[in-house]
């Protein structure tokens, strides 16, 4: 069995869970394993009508008044010990804010290994493999786990949402019972909730910017871009960050945040061994720099050599009216 | 308040990383290291809560003997004592023997602290596991990636991005932090700080005097492979004016790249 932790925001299954989902019942197809979508919380059962349409044949609810905020403490204790109990061969979450907290918490308790960030997973002979970045995706390694279950968190944005024609299901609760005392800590409130913002790490399209960008005010013309297309965000370049211009949740790089888009464009950054290690993995790279003998080119699939404030608004103008973007204006994320 | 932070000793973020084919190990000669640059932030965060509420600020690494130039810089930065708990493996990837052995030695040598802080992860096998392992494995609350702590008394609070918002979580005290990129600016040693962390004996310990079985630090992970990714394959150059430039990018996007 593969079990899948299901983040739930605003009452709709996570659409980074979903990958790990399309993920999983790919990972199951072969040899016919039931994957179980794994929902965790404290008020009625969460809606798992997503999680049948992208491949669970299952649904379990852990409910505990004791989980109706989220604590690492009170989730790790619950998901290992369903885990236990139910003894999946592999355990998939997403590598979300929220994955990244939690499952190397239920690994430790359950007393395996985990996978950080994963971006591959196979069957091997032996066992499950992952490859995932290291040295800031300067390196790719490729593990297998010693004991079972594996563990491992996907990196968001790299596997495949699909969705399948798998028939509904109900959503079997469970009752957890968790100690008085054993939760020292949770989660109190959310600031910026629903803010429009699109994290980085999410998006399909990152519009980055450099040093070239020269000033704070500039980046909202990266911003401009950036609205003509669906569930873009912008980024930056360390240097960018550091001058102040942008805040440093927007940096990209190895002491920044790691991104996948589909497309990356490369407004002003030089390409610094440091910043490649932080997109080299998106699928299509663009950099627009006026120094020939920038890094980025190298890392790009399409180079321009010019002057950003010159190819960014007629950018705009070419998106503007040639696609289907843009002339709502800024759509939802 | 007693303070524990936790460094390691990794190739400077900036350098190439070359590998030893076939040994899952990369090619240390010829390469700079430094602390982790997350870790700087928890050992600053370490120091000013030290400096507010008094107390005393150890550091610790596991690692070769050479992670003791790591924990030099911690004490000439202010840490009060450094600890080093030599373990010569290379880097093992493994978050979870990581964190036995940071818990055993708490609960040999520091049942009592108040804060353990980590960097993030480490820059380097970049695994994000020990601060939350180590948490689970003492029992503790945790807070991860934190850009933001107040600490009162015996209670804390810390802030951390998530996608879309902030998070704010409260927790008690004895607690696990990770820093994040942030919560602060560290700071630069001073001379008189880089002499006397000289002078600091850095007491040295075994696993093995931390009582880990050699069941218990037994890996939980194998390498199988460590290889650099393959080199992309060289990209297009658009050449012209801006606008025949931009038209042409347009069409790539939309036609070979099909991204847009």
């Amino acid at each position: 069995m593969i079990a899948v932790f299901i983040e739930v925001h605003n009452g709709q299954a996570k659409r980074s869970s979903l990958e790990v989902l399309s993920e999983a019942a790919r990972l199951a197809r072969p040899d016919g394993s039931r994957v179980t979508a794994l929902f965790a919380g404290g008020g009625p059962a969460a809606e798992a009508g997503e999680a049948f349409r992208f491949g669970a044949a299952e649904a379990i609810y852990l409910e505990s008044p004791a989980l109706a905020a989220y604590s690492a403490q009170g989730y790790a204790l619950a998901v290992a010990g369903w885990l236990e109990e139910s003894g999946p061969d592999l355990v998939l979450f997403a590598a979300t804010a929220l994955g990244k907290d939690l499952a190397p918490r239920v690994a430790a308790l359950l007393d395996v290994g985990l996978v950080s960030d994963c971006t591959c997973l196979r069957k091997g002979r032996d066992g499950f493999e992952f490859v995932r970045p290291a040295y800031g995706g300067k390196v790719l390694l490729t593990l297998t786990m010693n004991r079972r279950p594996a563990l491992a968190a996907l990196r968001p944005n790299v596997f495949k949402l699909e969705g399948q024609d798998q028939a509904g299901g109900q959503v079997v609760v469970k009752k957890i019972g968790i100690p008085a005392g054993a939760i020292k800590g949770m989660v109190t409130g959310i600031e910026n909730a629903g803010g429009a913002e699109l994290d980085i790490s999410e998006a399909d399209v990152v519009i980055a910017g450099g040093r070239g960008m020269k000033e704070s005010a500039n980046f909202a013309l990266l911003e401009e871009l950036a609205s003509l297309f669906p569930r873009a965000a912008v980024g930056a370049s360390r240097s960018a960050v550091d001058s102040g211009w942008i805040g440093h949740q927007h940096q990209i790089g190895q002491t920044g945040k790691i991104v996948s888009p589909a497309l990356y464009m490369a407004f002003g950054i030089s390409g610094a061994m440091q910043h490649l290690a932080g997109m080299s993995s998106s699928r299509c790279i663009v950099a627009v720099n006026k120094d020939p003998e920038a890094p980025i080119f190298k890392a790009a699939d399409y180079g321009i050599i010019g002057d950003l404030f010159e190819i960014i608004p007629r950018l705009k103008e070419e998106l503007g009216h040639s696609s289907d973007y843009g002339r709502k204006g800024s759509p939802p994320v | 308040m007693k303070i524990l932070v936790f460094v390691k000793r990794v190739p400077d973020t900036g350098s190439v990383i070359r590998i030893q084919p076939g040994t899952g190990r990369i090619v240390e000669d010829g390469l700079s290291f430094i602390m982790s640059p997350y870790d700087e932030y928890a050992v600053e965060e370490a120091l000013r809560l030290k400096e507010a509420c008094g107390g005393e600020v150890t550091a610790v690494s596991v690692g070769r003997e050479d992670a003791a130039a790591v924990l030099r810089k911690c004490l000439a930065m202010g840490a009060d004592e450094a600890w080093l708990i030599k373990d010569d493996l290379p880097e093992t990837f493994d978050g979870l023997r990581m964190a036995k052995i940071i818990a055993g030695l708490v609960r040999q040598k520091f049942p009592r602290a108040d804060l353990l802080l980590f960097g993030r992860q480490s820059a380097g096998a970049d695994n994000g596991q020990s601060p939350a392992m180590t948490a689970a494995l003492l029992g503790l609350p945790q807070a991860t990636e934190v850009t933001r702590l107040e600490v009162t008394g015996d209670r804390a609070t810390a802030w951390r991005e998530i996608e879309g918002g902030i998070e704010k979580t409260e927790f008690e005290l004895p607690a696990v932090v990770s820093a994040h990129k942030g919560l602060n600016e560290p700071r630069y040693e001073t001379l008189r700080g880089i002499m006397a962390a000289k002078k600091k004996t850095i007491p040295v310990l075994s696993p093995e005097e931390l009582e880990l079985s050699p069941e218990q630090l037994a890996p939980a992970v194998s390498i199988l492979d460590l290889d650099v990714p393959p080199a992309k394959q060289a990209g297009k150059s658009l050449r012209g004016n801006a606008d025949e430039t931009v038209k042409e990018l347009v069409r790539l996007l939309r036609e070979e790249a099909k991204v847009i």
